[in-house]
């Protein structure tokens, strides 16, 4: 199938086969294209035997920070304890739309992959937590757990199992920071959705002070797939050469391009063909001028850089940028990089939590900046005093958001300086008096 | 250059409309099959805390906004102060402070979208819903038009939300044609 274009031949659908088809939506349709099979395996066997599978697949965090999902579910041990898992389907990095759209068309393969989830790490309970805007998804998500629990998959005694595994789903209210894991945790508490300091990791004291392992959806919509064909299975995607990037990945794809959606891919797929074949290329008569290839946080590229690069979390650091969420954005030459910087550096303004110096000044400052230049009201100085704030905004802060606005500045600077340039060259008053500000502002 | 609302730093969140809402009488919320549904709500968490961001979905559903006397009332049922709720309410922008228009509109503008012409569409709103600008309640109180960050539809420029209506691929030329649908 595919949604909204049919599959590319050279694409790998694992978690985006059923993606357009309506019936998969079904507990009926679900089990017909065997869902559930993975679960009703599952809980048959140790909790840590399902953890060495995951662990030996390769699986890496879907949602940014490509964390060892097996490893990370190690962490959880047979302590008697109460344990939490959960599924962080708050997916509002600018450009990243896969989330949504494994909600929408198999919201039962997320359910499946949360209950396996839950039962891996020793859990009675989940929780999924979709962000306020994603109505569909939550209605669709709340329809699945419904049909799972009238089904007795999930309940008292989940699948057969002897066990408790309960799902329940949460509606965020409108905050980016919330995809931030401990954020989550202390809005899904009922708090404002302000990151924690860490340690103590969610492993040791996450939701309710309990232990937590908390996942995004693409990561637990995959897990059912390798524990019904084996890590073995699973293995097969990647390139032969890079064991540490394993498996299928959801691109999502937007901006300046002839067919924008998602698209999934065996990791290691050269990222040139994903633009120019299956993605269409830019539009008719235009150039690509610049992508962002994992969602608006990561450095952006040149056409000539994205081209070349490898997608897989290794190749996208040799490219000199980052794998994150695999929301591919791209401009083309009617952009202007200091106007789209500047919209994004205000994105990262208004969604600072504003629990950081760094980032609650610094988001305001850089987009002040780079709203004046964009304006034509900058000057020389500004790019020295924006590459000063940059620096003080990174590794400085409880969370990386101030990190992530920082980013397109300094990668945008290095890279399309000569618009930022061309800007302040046409501002006819560029030329600054020293100490003219203080004179004025006295 | 000329700028549209969204690329002057326009407002993101609704403006308070004039009038004297805080007068308003309250009629309690969390009653009959709603407290049932609360109840139901809490049972899924091991604090009452927890229960708050879906008791203020409850109460803006059912009065449109979230009102001083709505925060006193989920703040007896939640047994939290009013002060703590207000502060987690400012916190998130999807609760609306103040009363909006019947048809609340929000455009993404954010960078995806920004490339593929979303102020232009913005701009569209703005002109067929005579609200003027963002944020402003038309007079006739069917719509207020805001920008919105991010809606995680980016390969369907533009998308906008209309209450909890989620369309996708606007254009400025499809905006009459949706807003004739609206009541």
């Amino acid at each position: 199938m595919g949604y909204p274009h049919p599959s590319h031949p050279r694409e790998t659908p694992v978690l985006s086969q059923y993606f357009g088809d309506a019936e998969a939506r079904t507990l009926a349709g679900w089990r017909a294209r065997g869902g559930y099979e993975a679960l009703q395996k599952a809980v048959t066997m140790d909790p840590q035997e399902i953890q060495g599978i995951v662990k030996d697949s390769g699986l890496r965090g879907r949602g940014g920070a490509g964390f060892p999902t097996g490893m990370k579910w190690s962490f959880m041990k047979p302590d008697g304890k109460i344990h939490y898992l959960c599924c962080n389907a708050d997916e509002s990095e600018p450009g990243t739309f896969k989330d949504r759209e494994i909600m929408r068309w198999t919201p039962h393969g997320l359910v499946e992959g949360v209950a396996l989830g839950a039962y891996t790490i020793y859990a009675e309970t989940a929780y999924i937590y979709i962000r306020g805007e994603f109505t569909e998804p939550y209605a669709r998500v709340t329809q699945a757990v419904a049909e799972a629990y009238a089904a007795g998959i999930l309940g008292a005694n989940a699948m057969g199992s002897g066990k408790r595994i309960d799902v329940h789903v949460h509606r965020g209210a409108g905050a980016y920071i919330c995809g931030e894991e401990t954020a989550l945790m202390n809005s899904l508490e009922g708090r404002r959705g302000n990151p924690r300091i860490k340690p103590p990791f969610p492993a040791v004291a996450g939701l309710f002070g309990k232990p937590t392992t908390i996942n995004n959806v693409e990561t637990l919509t995959a897990v059912p797939y390798i524990v019904k064909h084996g890590a073995e299975w699973y293995k097969q995607f990647g390139r032969p050469d890079n064991p540490k990037s394993i498996g299928t990945k959801l691109f999502s794809v937007c901006g300046n391009i002839t067919r924008p959606g998602n698209y999934e891919v065996a990791l290691g797929f050269p990222f040139g063909e994903f633009l120019n074949d299956l993605c269409g290329g830019p539009l008719p008569g235009r150039e690509i001028k610049a992508v962002i290839p994992g969602g608006s946080s990561v450095p952006i590229l040149t056409r000539e850089e994205a081209e070349g690069a490898i997608m897989d979390y290794e190749g996208m650091v040799a490219a000199g940028t980052m794998l994150g969420s695999g929301g591919v954005i791209v401009f083309d030459d009617r952009q202007c990089m200091v106007r789209q910087i500047a919209r994004l550096t205000r994105f990262y303004a208004h969604e600072s939590c504003a629990q950081c110096s760094q980032c609650r000044e610094g988001t305001a400052w850089i987009t002040r900046i780079m709203e004046r230049i964009r304006d034509g009201q900058g000057t020389s100085e500004d790019l020295d005093t924006l590459l000063s704030i940059a620096d003080n905004m990174s590794g400085k802060t409880i969370c990386v958001l101030s990190d992530s606005c920082a980013t397109p500045v300094v990668s945008g600077l290095k890279k399309f300086r000569h618009e930022f340039e061309a800007k302040i060259a046409a501002n006819p008053s560029r030329v600054t008096v020293p100490g003219a500000l203080r004179a004025s502002a006295a | 250059m000329s700028h549209g609302p969204s690329a002057s730093g326009g407002a993101l969140v609704a403006a308070p409309p004039h009038g004297h809402h805080h007068d308003e009488p309250h009629a309690p919320v969390f009653v009959g099959a709603a407290r049932a549904e609360l109840d139901t709500i809490l049972s899924r968490y091991p604090t009452k805390q927890a229960a708050l961001l879906p008791a203020l979905w409850m109460l803006q559903d059912a009065r449109g906004w979230v009102s001083e006397k709505g925060i006193e009332e989920v703040a007896q049922v939640l047994s939290l102060t009013p002060a703590y709720i207000k502060g987690v309410v400012s916190f998130y922008t999807m609760y609306h402070q103040h009363p909006v228009g019947r048809h609340f509109i929000q455009v993404c503008t954010t960078t995806p979208c920004n490339v593929c012409g979303a102020e232009d569409v913005v701009r569209s709103f703005l002109e067929h819903t005579g609200c003027g600008d963002l944020g402003l309640t038309s007079a006739d109180g069917r719509f207020t038009v805001i920008e919105v960050e991010c809606l995680g539809a980016c390969g369907f420029a533009t998308p906008v939300m209309i209450n909890n209506a989620f369309i996708e691929s606007v254009t400025p030329e499809s905006v009459p044609r949706i807003l004739s649908e609206l009541t």
